[in-house]
């Protein structure tokens, strides 16, 4: 039942990127209004979904990594469905829908297994409390939603990157008529940061929240900590930046592009590659 | 759907077709001459003002054979679109008629004349109105100035059922062209070009501040163009101050000194340039030293002028884009190249478009209209009597005889007398048949 609804929003998202393709080869406005509306209903069966999964876990799902890739998918496809208006990027979805897609097959192949051992001698109904403490649900919630808006201003620093390169050598192609302005896209990406920051920002409080409280300190130097650290580190130099003196275009397209590596690497590769506590929630064997 | 062979109700049963009187129909054509048969000095000879236009198709209407006429002129084309009986008296009758009007002889324009007939009339107002007979393929305005000519035509009622037909057919055509061809989608001269690649920059143009260096037509058209996108001060630099000045008023800016264009680059975002100087007007140093202060905020360079005012290598600062006549000349090539590629797609919209009005207009005659409001009024009966032998089974062949022959007789009574009002309507002038033909056509929905 419950991956019924992970099958059909993975078939709605499929679909609405066919049509989001369809637009940017024939510019037909319909294909572009489709692609959003199929985008829309696929978000709505990845919510049936994700609340089939919380009330069958009795918790927030993002304790195996297929978990984590769910609520990923999802947060990147909500915070799109929010800012879609507020964006107003027509292209933008050719972006995002086959992100989402891969995020959810690679969720779904994934097998859904917990690997939570109880550390330190809690039983297991001490953990899942643990689970459903509120620091650790707004911790989880908060740092999605910022990886997921970062995950778009990478994406929109992409595509800023493609049509400067288009006016600055003076060589139109393919993209140049697809793509909007400069203006347009820069402010898009610098709307994804602000919202990112923010978003991040509150993550990291609500983390050093909860590890004072689970162990009894705020900061452990773990792994996932530092980079984590460091990418808000790389954040928050680009915003300052552009408030001061006024970094914009290219460059900060450039750092949106390498923050978002940063922070892929912080979300993914710390897990595979070092260890830590956060590594218990999403290792894979 | 014959349910008896007893009673064959299909054709024109009761009606005698080769009774009606059928003489020669009337056709449409167009004579005219355009930018491709006549030089300027003709078509300026034989243009009519807009003031002229409604004079001259009273004239027509009332001189010329003619059941319907639309007359109209821009500075690129003179053309006269009309239906007729009698086309060759029609059309020499035209001409007559604008030799006296706009006193000219008739040898001066009958080898840029052109004439079409039936299809190819109507073949060629499409591609008018569509912008395909245009100098610049794809123009706009085009369109306007058919429309315009049209309401003339119906403020003075020289317009009849098949100008009408013709005409809306016409606007449909062309609003099918610009909307599923890209033939008007980018800009073909250098000024229009310049704001296209603006837009890229800035995506809205509007209070973007302008800063133009030296006059030139190309400059000056290019900053008409931009302040009608509503864009914000205007500031003109020029070695003369007093043309700055008389420059900056008929933009409604601010003249500067020359040596001020340094200081201005810092608040405008769109520089056109188009000096006679023989060496750089804005060098790369100057443009670098301002962006600090501009918050690295974009800047465009038009560069119109020949030699170069803008040094190249302005090109290779962080959010400054310097574009030069040579630039913008290969967007606008590339540009036509592309209306060309959508011109084809676009003749192709125009063909379907003119074999459905051949097939309209085939169908407005009086033979047409009853066999097909017959043949309307067969199918209901047929449908309606299929219908209630299903719910019935159990009649006998006898009964079932008898409705065939009632529903039979109902559709020849109900025929009856719109036979004998069309048949009448044979012999009526043109233009009333055919506002009797259009609306019964439309009543019973005979087009499909």
């Amino acid at each position: 039942m419950t991956s019924t609804a992970a099958v059909i929003a993975v078939f709605v998202y499929m679909l609405s990127t066919g049509a989001y393709f369809a637009y940017l080869f024939v510019q037909k406005e319909y294909f572009y209004k489709y692609g959003y509306w199929l985008f829309a209903a696929g978000f709505a069966f990845h919510t049936i979904f994700m609340g089939m999964k919380v009330s069958m876990l009795g918790h927030m799902p993002g304790f195996s990594l297929s978990q984590t890739l769910f609520m990923a998918a999802w947060c990147v496809a909500g915070v799109f469905v929010l800012l879609h208006k507020k964006l107003d990027l027509k292209f933008f979805g050719i972006y995002v829908a086959p992100l989402v897609l891969i995020i959810m097959l690679f969720a779904t192949l994934l097998p859904d297994t917990m690997h939570i051992t109880a550390s330190g001698g809690q039983t297991d109904m001490q953990l899942k409390d643990l689970k459903n403490s509120f620091w650790l649900i707004a911790h989880i919630v908060t740092v999605f939603f910022g990886e997921a808006a970062f995950a778009l201003a990478g994406g929109v620093g992409a595509f800023y990157l493609i049509q400067e390169a288009a006016i600055k050598n003076k060589k139109r192609g393919f993209f140049f008529r697809r793509l909007p302005s400069l203006e347009r896209l820069d402010a898009a990406g610098y709307a994804c940061l602000v919202v990112g920051f923010t978003m991040l920002t509150l993550g990291l409080i609500t983390g050093i929240v909860y590890a004072r409280m689970v162990w009894g300190r705020f900061w452990a130097w773990d792994p996932k900590e530092v980079w984590s650290g460091l990418t808000w580190l790389v954040y928050a130099a680009l915003l300052h930046q552009r408030l001061v003196v006024g970094w914009r275009g290219r460059r900060a397209a450039i750092m949106a592009i390498i923050g978002f590596c940063l922070l892929l690497f912080t979300f993914l590769g710390v897990n595979f590659f070092l260890e830590g506590h956060h590594g218990i929630f999403t290792s894979m064997q | 759907m014959a349910f008896s062979p007893a009673c064959n109700r299909d054709g024109l049963t009761g009606m005698k077709t080769d009774t009606i009187e059928t003489d020669t129909r009337e056709a449409i054509l167009l004579v005219g001459v355009n930018h491709e048969t006549a030089p300027v000095e003709i078509r300026e000879k034989l243009s009519f003002s807009p003031d002229e236009v409604p004079e001259a198709l009273e004239s027509l209407i009332i001189e010329a054979p003619v059941n319907e006429v639309m007359l109209f002129s821009t500075c690129n084309r003179v053309e006269v679109l009309f239906t007729t009986k009698t086309p060759g008296p029609a059309v020499a009758a035209i001409k007559q008629f604008i030799c006296d009007f706009k006193t000219i002889s008739g040898d001066a324009f009958e080898n840029c004349l052109y004439r079409y007939n039936g299809d190819e009339a109507v073949r060629h107002i499409f591609r008018v109105a569509s912008g395909l007979d245009s100098m610049m393929v794809g123009e706009p305005q085009i369109f306007g100035q058919v429309k315009e000519a049209y309401r003339q035509a119906v403020n003075k009622k020289t317009a009849g059922v098949i100008l009408n037909r013709l005409i809306h057919r016409t606007f449909f055509v062309a609003k099918r062209v610009r909307s599923e061809t890209g033939i008007g989608a980018s800009a073909v001269s250098v000024s229009y070009a310049a704001i296209e690649l603006g837009r890229k920059i800035f995506g809205d143009l509007a209070g973007r501040r302008v800063l133009l260096v030296g006059a030139g037509e190309m400059a000056e058209l290019a900053v008409e163009h931009l302040v009608s996108h509503r864009v914000g001060e205007v500031y003109v630099a020029n070695r003369t101050f007093e043309r700055a000045v008389a420059l900056a008023e008929r933009f409604n800016g601010k003249a500067v000194s020359f040596k001020e264009i340094g200081d201005t680059l810092q608040f405008a975002d769109i520089v056109i340039s188009s000096t006679g100087a023989p060496e750089v007007v804005i060098t790369k140093q100057q443009v670098k030293a301002v962006m600090r202060s501009r918050r690295n905020s974009p800047v465009f360079f038009i560069d119109i002028a020949v030699p170069r005012d803008i040094d190249a290598a302005v090109n290779r600062i962080e959010n400054a884009y310097v574009y030069d006549i040579d630039d913008l000349k290969s967007v606008v090539d590339e540009n036509l190249k592309q209306r060309r590629r959508e011109a084809v797609k676009a003749e192709r919209i125009v063909d379907q478009a003119t074999l459905k009005f051949r097939t309209w207009y085939d169908s407005l005659d009086v033979v047409p209209t009853v066999v097909a409001l017959r043949e309307k009024m067969n199918v209901i009966a047929d449908a309606e009597l299929e219908r209630t032998l299903r719910a019935m089974p159990d009649l006998a062949d006898r009964e079932r005889q008898a409705l065939y022959t009632m529903a039979d007789a109902m559709v020849n009574k109900i025929m009856h007398d719109p036979t004998l009002f069309l048949k009448k309507m044979a012999g009526k002038p043109d233009t009333e048949k055919n506002r009797y033909l259009d609306v019964i056509r439309r009543l019973f929905n005979l087009e499909e």
